[in-house]
């Protein structure tokens, strides 16, 4: 996750207590596991990676058990961007728009290799990888990847989520 | 501050005939979109007056990659063309480089084929009609049908190595000859297909809501749909039995015994129910071409576009030097052109390829119905409401590969 | 089959410069002028009632450069017949198959995008693969396979 924050001024704060570290660190702990395993993707679908990504959201490869089943088709709604194949170059500014009217905290996974980096297709249509435009979080790479493939990018995500700081009332805490 | 996000296309209208009606933008991200096409509809209060649909979202340049790349590379792009249905489009890409080449495929290779297209197809239509359940709410005939999609996956898998995009076709004959077992499983993934299918009509045939959704809605006259160059289940919803596999059999279809379903008024039941009944003749060619596979070899022994057996290979210097040029410099097509149609699940899927001698293609076409059938969409989107155009779409199976290649 | 294709020969020939059968297909070659004429013979007296495609190809060095290639199948004859005219490079223009099939529209939006071919009286010629603000026409063999023109500019991180 990118964040533009606004440098703090070390004079101007006191050094924190270990008793507020290790609040902060709990609170990072407890967000972080809600927020987890409380994806809301937006399915941001163009090819044949869409056959992969119905699989895994349908039985037996199911997505339900990570808690990342239930796709929000409104940006406004969902916090994972999961593009799903191919981005053209026509299709890119859609993308940039949708990904931009997510709020935070928001987490993009590149879905088949075709989001990852072009694939195989590189020529005047097709964009090479769309961390050209937004920022990427997983990449799974694959084409189209294996649904086991897809739940193992979801589990490092879930990873990753765990581990990162989850400022929830300023910038600081 | 953000700079303005460039717009990628240019609507047909912007102004309304009457003050009161609203343009509304639909797609290309939108869930019922079916991946990536852009519907902006002019609407009276729920009523759509008028539309204009653009298509080319994932206009990914196949035709320009067919110019740089050798005959026999060409098919992993092929297959992404029509990807829920991948093998079709291999024997037909296949087909046309061999009838340029004027070879003829071993018998054994003509059955699979035409087996393994009336699974793919089967696979096609399950996905199509598990979509279109799924928009109208119907959730659970979604995982029914998924399911069982995700069973002939793993079969394919058994024996292409890929669950989507298989690869499989070669010019000349197919990759490898089945293994041992897969036919034993193909019997009993049929026998599970009739238990799920029975269960979807159970739930949704004579069900109040989806008759209501479907019943006299995206309506297309035979006319309309020959017109706008409408083939395959569309075409067939209407009444009319075109079918290339009996029209202009190929493959093995002349010997087959199969019925071409049509419907009645062209409505979105009509296509519902067309795709079904076609998924069971599919399932009754399959059980008869499994009785009538031949032995033999898998490819022709033909050493203009067959490899050669590896053992050959790095044990003799013509074998390898055969090998070496066919992977560097592909097979060599005799200059020419042709255009050669399969039945693919949406329709006539065409290959227009034109060769200067070359392991090149000098241009290759690929008719996808689909794009065709974008042209005609609005005549059964017109006129209806609002909330008609996410059944009308999820039946018009528009696969976003084929339609922008 | 055979015989429809007999009697297209026939009775085309006025109109067409050469026909041939090229691997089961009859190729009927015209001049640009003739293309309307003939297309409406074949759609009121042969029944060739689908437009299946229209696409071009691109023979760089000769002139004309492009030779553009119809196909039509017959619903009743289930035989297809591939037509193909020739227009040069500073005017490729051909008369639109729009009044005779409503299919025309997108097929030669297609063409258009991709080549360059201008169809007169064809309504809309708007993009329809590729986006507006996009120079030129990839599938002319002069337009490099790599040459990518994005809408979005790149991030730097």
């Amino acid at each position: 996750m990118r964040s533009t924050t606004i440098p703090i001024r070390p004079a101007d704060r006191p050094a924190p207590s270990s008793a507020f570290e290790y609040i902060a660190t709990k609170k990072d702990e407890l967000v972080g596991w809600a927020r987890k395993f409380s994806l809301f993707p937006y399915p941001f679908v163009t090819a044949c990676c869409a056959m992969e990504f119905m699989a895994v959201s349908a039985t037996p490869y199911d997505t339900d058990r990570f808690g990342a089943a239930l796709p929000r088709f409104s940006p406004r709604q969902s916090d994972l961007l999961m593009v799903v194949g191919t981005v053209t170059h026509k299709q890119a500014p859609i993308l940039l728009k949708v990904y931009e009217q997510m709020c935070e905290p928001k987490w993009v996974m590149a879905f088949g290799v075709c989001a990852t980096s072009g694939g195989f297709y590189q020529n005047y249509a097709a964009l090479a990888g769309i961390d050209k435009i937004i920022p990427v979080d997983i990449y799974v790479p694959g084409c189209p990847p294996r649904p086991e493939m897809v739940i193992d990018g979801i589990m490092r995500l879930q990873e990753k989520i765990a581990a990162s700081h989850h400022p929830i009332l300023t910038k600081d805490f | 501050m953000q700079n303005r996000i460039a717009n990628p296309v240019r609507p047909a209208f912007d102004k309304t005939e009457r003050a009161d009606d609203v343009i509304v933008n639909i797609g290309p991200s939108h869930p019922a979109t079916h991946g990536t096409i852009q519907i902006i509809a002019a609407l009276d209060g729920e009523r759509v007056k008028r539309v204009d649909v653009h298509c080319g979202y994932l206009h990914r340049g196949f035709e320009k990659e067919c110019e740089s790349h050798t005959w026999a590379n060409l098919i992993p792009y092929v297959d992404r063309l029509n990807y829920c249905s991948a093998l079709i489009n291999n024997f037909a890409y296949c087909e046309a480089v061999e009838t340029l080449m004027g070879i003829e495929i071993t018998p054994r290779c003509r059955y699979l084929r035409t087996l393994l297209s009336e699974y793919s197809r089967v696979a096609d239509h399950l996905t199509c009609v598990a979509a279109a359940l799924m928009e109208l709410g119907a959730m659970t005939a979604f995982l029914y049908l998924v399911m069982i999609r995700d069973y002939i996956y793993e079969h394919l898998a058994d024996l292409t190595g890929a669950r989507v995009t298989y690869s499989y076709g070669r010019i000349g004959g197919l990759a490898h000859d089945l293994p041992e077992g897969w036919l034993k499983r193909l019997d009993e993934i049929l026998g599970q297909y009739e238990v799920f299918v029975a269960r979807i009509h159970g739930l949704v045939d004579r069900n109040r809501i989806f008759i209501d959704r479907m019943r006299d809605v995206g309506v297309i006259s035979t006319a309309d749909a020959l017109d706008f160059g409408f083939t395959g289940p569309i075409l067939r919803s209407t009444g009319v039995p075109r079918d290339l596999r009996r029209d202009t059999p190929y493959l093995a279809y002349a010997e087959l015994d199969f019925d071409v379903p049509v419907g009645i008024k062209g409505d979105n039941y009509d296509r519902y129910y067309v795709r079904m009944r076609e998924m069971d003749e599919s399932v009754h060619m399959i059980r008869q071409l499994m009785d009538m596979l031949p032995e033999g070899p898998i490819n022709v022994d033909d050493r203009r576009c067959t490899l050669p057996d590896k053992q050959l290979v790095y044990s003799e210097i013509e074998s390898l030097i055969n090998h070496f040029k066919l992977i560097m410099d592909g097979p060599q097509v005799p200059a020419g052109e042709v255009y050669r149609a399969h039945e693919s699940a949406n329709g006539e899927l065409g290959f227009y390829i034109v060769s200067t001698g070359e392991g090149t293609p000098y241009k290759v076409h690929a008719r996808a119905p689909s794009f065709v059938h974008m042209g005609g969409v609005h005549l059964m989107l017109e006129g209806y409401q609002l909330a008609d155009m996410v059944p009308t779409f999820g039946s018009v199976n528009m696969i976003g590969g084929e339609c922008d290649r | 089959m055979a015989a429809v294709l007999d009697l297209l020969q026939q009775r085309l020939t006025g109109h067409v410069r050469e026909a041939s059968l090229v691997h089961g297909t009859l190729a009927l070659i015209v001049a640009p002028g003739e293309l309307l004429v003939v297309v409406q013979r074949l759609k009121t007296e042969f029944q060739f009632d689908i437009f299946l495609d229209v696409t071009a190809v691109d023979w760089l060095g000769q002139e004309p450069r492009f030779e553009v290639v119809y196909h039509f199948y017959s619903t009743r004859h289930f035989v297809r017949v591939r037509l193909k005219t020739r227009v040069a490079e500073a005017d490729p223009t051909l008369d639109s198959l729009v009044s005779l099939y409503g299919s025309a529209r997108y097929m030669e939006r297609e063409c258009h995008d991709m080549y360059g071919i201008v169809f007169r009286d064809n309504p809309d010629l708007r993009p329809i693969l590729l986006y507006e603000g996009f120079v030129g026409h990839p599938l002319r063999k002069d337009y490099p396979k790599e040459q990518e023109q994005p809408l979005v500019p790149y991030r730097n991180d």
